[in-house]
C-alpha cells in the first residue's frame, strides 16, 4: 500500500483524483466540463462496482487494517453523545490500548468499550498499537461489572490484532485475564452487543466479545489466528497470508453462515474509511436496533439465552450405536 | 486398534449433529488401553541429557529419576496414574467425532494420522472414575494428539463433562496439556469453544463441588485462556510451559531474548497464576487430599 491506496484499487483512485482535479479546474476557470465529467463519473461508478463488489478475503483484511479506518474512539464520537471516558483497572495502571466509558447512544445510557489503535506513530506508541495488556482487559471487565450494577447495557467495539504478547503481559496473567473476562461476560445480567469493527484477533477479541448479539462490519475479520500466522504454520511463509485468509473463513459472511455472528453491517462501497459518517450511521442503527430488542428482557432471560447461544457453537459428528456395533463385530484386517 | 481405525475411515456414515444440551445418556465404551512403550528401549532426557531406560522411566511415572524432568504422559496412562484403577473408569462421549467444518485442507488426513498414531479419537478423554474410592468426573488432554489442541469435539466433550458432573454433584478434575491452544483447522469454531467451556465451568459451580485444574507441559493459548485458568484450585506440574502467547511470538514481538524460566510453572507460581506446583508422584495424593477436605 502506498499513501493509503492499495495496488488493486489504484485505477479507481487515479480516476477519482482526475475527476476532483477537473471539478476544481471548472470552478477556477469557469469552463464547462460537465460532459467530460459525466463520462468520467460513469466510468468511475463502473470501476467501483467492479473492484469493490467482489473483494477477496485478503482484500477485506487489508480494508480492515486501513490506516484511515475509523477507530473505536472515532466511532464512539460519531455515534454517542456525552461520552465520559473512564480509566484504569484499579490495580496496575491505565492501559490506553483499551478505552471505555459511559455515554448516551440514541438516548440510551450505555457502557461502551473497545481496544484503541493509534492514528499515527506517536499515538500508536502510547496505545501500544492497540494491543491490550491484562490490565486493559481488567479495565474492560471493571467497567462491565459497573454497567451491570447500574443496569446499563454494554456495547463493545472490537478492533484488535490480539492480546499483547509480552513479558509483563504474561507475568500479569494475560491468559487468566482473558478467561476471567469470558466467564464474567457470559453471566452479566444486562444486554451486551458486540461489534467486530475491524480486526477480531483470537482470544484478545473474544475477551470483550461474548454477547447477546455479535455483529460484524462487512469488511472486518474475526479468527482464531491471524492469516499471517496461519500461513507461517501451514507453509512456513507469511507471504501466503492471502491464501490463509481464504482457508480460515474469517470474513463476516463466513461467520454468519457458521452461526458465530448475528448480522453483517454493510459498509460504504470500498470500505468504512471511504465514508466514515455513513459507516458510523449504519453501525449505530444496527446496535440501537439490537439494544432495543434486548432491553425489555430480564437479567435471567438474557443470561439463559446467551448461554444457549454459545452452547450450540461448534460442529461435531456422532457415530451411531449400530455403526459402532457393526464395526466391533467385523473389525477390518 | 483396528476397531477405532475403521471407525474413522467411514466418515460418510456419520450423522452430523449440532451439539445440544447434555440430555442424552453418555456413550459407554471402554477407554483404550495404554499403548506399549513405543519403539526404542532407551530415551534421552531433555532435562539432563542422560540416557534413560524406557521401562524404568515408565515405572517412575515418566519422570527422570536423575533430574526430575517430567515427560509427557498420554491421556490413558494419566488416568491410570490418577484413578484408583482404570477399571473404575467409564468413558463418556467416546462416540463424538471431529468433522471438517471449514473444509480446511489436509485436516481429515492429519486427523487420521493422529488417530492411527495414538489410538485416540480426539485430543481429550473424559469420563467418570474413582479417586480415593469416590467418584470424580475427569478429563485429560493428550498432547500427542494434535498437540492437545481444542476444536469442537474437545470443547463439546469438556462441556458435557462439567454438565454431567453438575447433574451428579461430583467434583471435576481436568488435566490440561495442550500446546496447540485453540485448534486452527476449525477456525472461529475453536475460538468459540473457549466461551462454551468457560460457561460450563461457571455453571458447574452451582453444584458447590470443586473443579481442580491441573496444568501440565504445555498449557498455552486458548486452552490456558479458558477452562484451564478457571479452576477453583490450579495445580501445575514442575517445569511445564504455561502461558498465553507462545514464547517465540513474545520473543519476536519484544525483539529481545526471554529471561530464563519465562512461562514455566515456577514463573506462574511466582506471579500468582497457580496455587501450587506438584510433582507427579504427589499429584494423586494431593488431589485426594483436596477432595477429602471437601467431603469433610
Ligand atoms: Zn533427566
Amino acid at each position: 500500500m502506498v499513501n493509503g491506496v492499495f495496488e488493486w484499487e489504484r485505477p479507481l483512485i487515479e480516476l477519482e483524483n482526475r475527476i476532483k482535479e477537473l471539478q476544481a479546474f471548472t470552478k477556477e476557470k469557469g469552463i464547462d466540463f460537465s460532459e467530460e465529467l459525466a463520462t468520467l463519473e460513469r466510468k468511475a461508478d463502473r470501476l467501483r462496482a467492479e473492484i469493490f463488489s467482489n473483494l477477496t478475503p485478503w482484500q477485506r483484511v487489508q480494508l480492515a487494517r486501513h490506516p484511515r479506518r475509523p477507530t473505536t474512539l472515532d466511532y464512539i464520537n460519531m455515534i454517542c453523545t456525552d461520552f465520559i471516558e473512564l480509566s484504569g483497572d484499579r490495580c496496575v495502571r491505565n492501559d490506553e490500548a483499551m478505552v471505555g466509558g459511559i455515554a448516551l447512544l440514541d438516548g440510551i445510557p450505555v457502557t461502551i468499550i473497545g481496544p484503541q489503535k493509534g492514528r499515527d506513530t506517536k499515538e500508536n506508541i502510547r496505545r501500544n498499537f492497540g494491543l491490550p495488556h491484562p490490565e486493559g482487559y481488567r479495565k474492560a471487565l471493571r467497567l462491565m461489572i459497573q454497567a451491570e450494577k447500574f443496569g446499563r447495557p454494554i456495547v463493545t467495539l472490537i478492533d484488535v490484532v490480539g492480546a499483547y504478547p509480552g513479558i509483563e503481559a504474561e507475568q500479569r496473567g494475560q491468559g487468566v485475564a482473558i478467561a476471567e473476562n469470558i466467564r464474567r461476560m457470559s453471566f452479566l445480567r444486562v444486554p451486551i452487543v458486540c461489534v467486530i469493527t475491524g480486526e477480531g484477533g483470537s482470544g484478545g477479541a473474544l475477551a470483550i466479545g461474548v454477547g447477546d448479539r455479535v455483529l460484524m462490519m462487512e469488511n472486518a475479520w474475526y479468527s482464531v489466528i491471524s492469516p499471517e500466522m496461519c500461513a507461517e504454520i501451514l507453509w512456513k511463509d507469511t507471504s501466503r497470508a492471502p491464501e490463509a485468509a481464504a482457508v480460515l473463513k474469517i470474513g463476516a459472511q463466513d461467520l454468519l453462515e457458521l452461526g458465530v455472528i448475528d448480522e453483517v453491517i454493510p459498509e460504504p462501497l470500498g470500505g468504512a474509511h471511504r465514508d466514515r459518517e455513513l459507516a458510523a450511521q449504519r453501525l449505530k442503527e444496527a446496535v440501537v436496533r439490537h439494544l432495543r430488542e434486548l432491553l425489555p428482557l430480564s437479567g435471567d432471560e438474557l443470561v439463559r439465552r446467551r448461554l444457549e447461544k454459545y452452547r450450540r457453537m461448534g460442529r461435531v459428528a456422532q457415530v451411531t450405536e449400530e455403526r459402532l456395533q457393526a464395526v466391533s463385530e467385523s473389525p477390518r484386517d | 486398534m483396528p476397531v477405532f481405525k475403521d471407525l474413522f475411515r467411514s466418515k460418510s456414515r456419520y450423522a452430523t449433529v449440532k451439539p445440544a444440551q447434555g440430555d442424552g445418556e453418555p456413550a459407554r465404551t471402554q477407554a483404550a488401553r495404554p499403548k506399549e512403550v513405543p519403539d526404542g528401549l532407551w530415551v534421552k532426557c531433555p532435562g539432563c541429557q542422560n540416557i534413560l531406560y524406557q521401562r524404568e522411566l515408565a515405572r517412575n511415572l515418566k519422570v527422570c529419576a536423575r533430574c526430575g524432568h517430567h515427560f509427557h504422559v498420554g491421556a490413558v496412562e494419566r488416568l491410570s496414574q490418577l484413578l484408583d484403577s482404570l477399571d473404575t473408569f467409564e468413558e463418556w462421549d467416546a462416540d463424538l467425532r471431529t468433522v471438517n467444518p471449514l473444509g480446511f485442507p489436509g485436516y481429515e488426513e492429519k486427523l487420521a494420522r493422529m488417530q492411527a498414531q495414538t489410538g485416540l479419537s480426539e485430543a481429550v478423554v473424559t469420563g467418570e472414575g474413582r479417586l480415593d474410592k469416590h467418584p470424580v468426573a475427569i478429563g485429560v488432554l493428550d498432547f500427542s494428539f494434535f498437540s492437545g489442541s481444542m476444536g469442537s469435539v474437545v470443547g463439546e466433550k469438556l462441556t458435557r463433562l462439567f454438565e454431567r458432573a453438575l447433574e451428579r454433584r461430583i467434583p471435576v478434575i481436568v488435566v490440561s496439556g495442550g500446546g496447540g491452544g485453540a485448534r486452527m483447522q476449525e477456525g472461529i469454531l475453536s475460538l468459540m469453544q473457549m466461551a462454551k467451556t468457560s460457561q460450563a465451568v461457571e455453571r458447574f459451580g452451582e453444584s458447590r463441588q470443586p473443579y481442580i485444574s491441573v496444568l501440565t507441559n504445555p498449557t498455552m493459548g486458548g486452552v490456558y485462556a479458558s477452562f484451564a485458568s478457571l479452576g477453583d484450585y490450579i495445580l501445575a506440574e514442575p517445569g511445564a510451559l504455561i502461558g498465553f502467547a507462545g514464547p517465540r511470538i513474545v520473543e519476536r514481538t519484544i525483539r529481545q531474548s526471554l529471561p530464563s524460566g519465562f512461562q514455566t510453572s515456577e514463573f506462574a507460581l511466582k506471579n500468582g497464576m497457580v496455587d501450587m506446583i506438584v510433582e507427579r508422584k504427589d499429584l494423586r495424593p494431593t488431589l485426594a487430599r483436596i477432595l477429602r477436605l471437601h467431603r469433610a
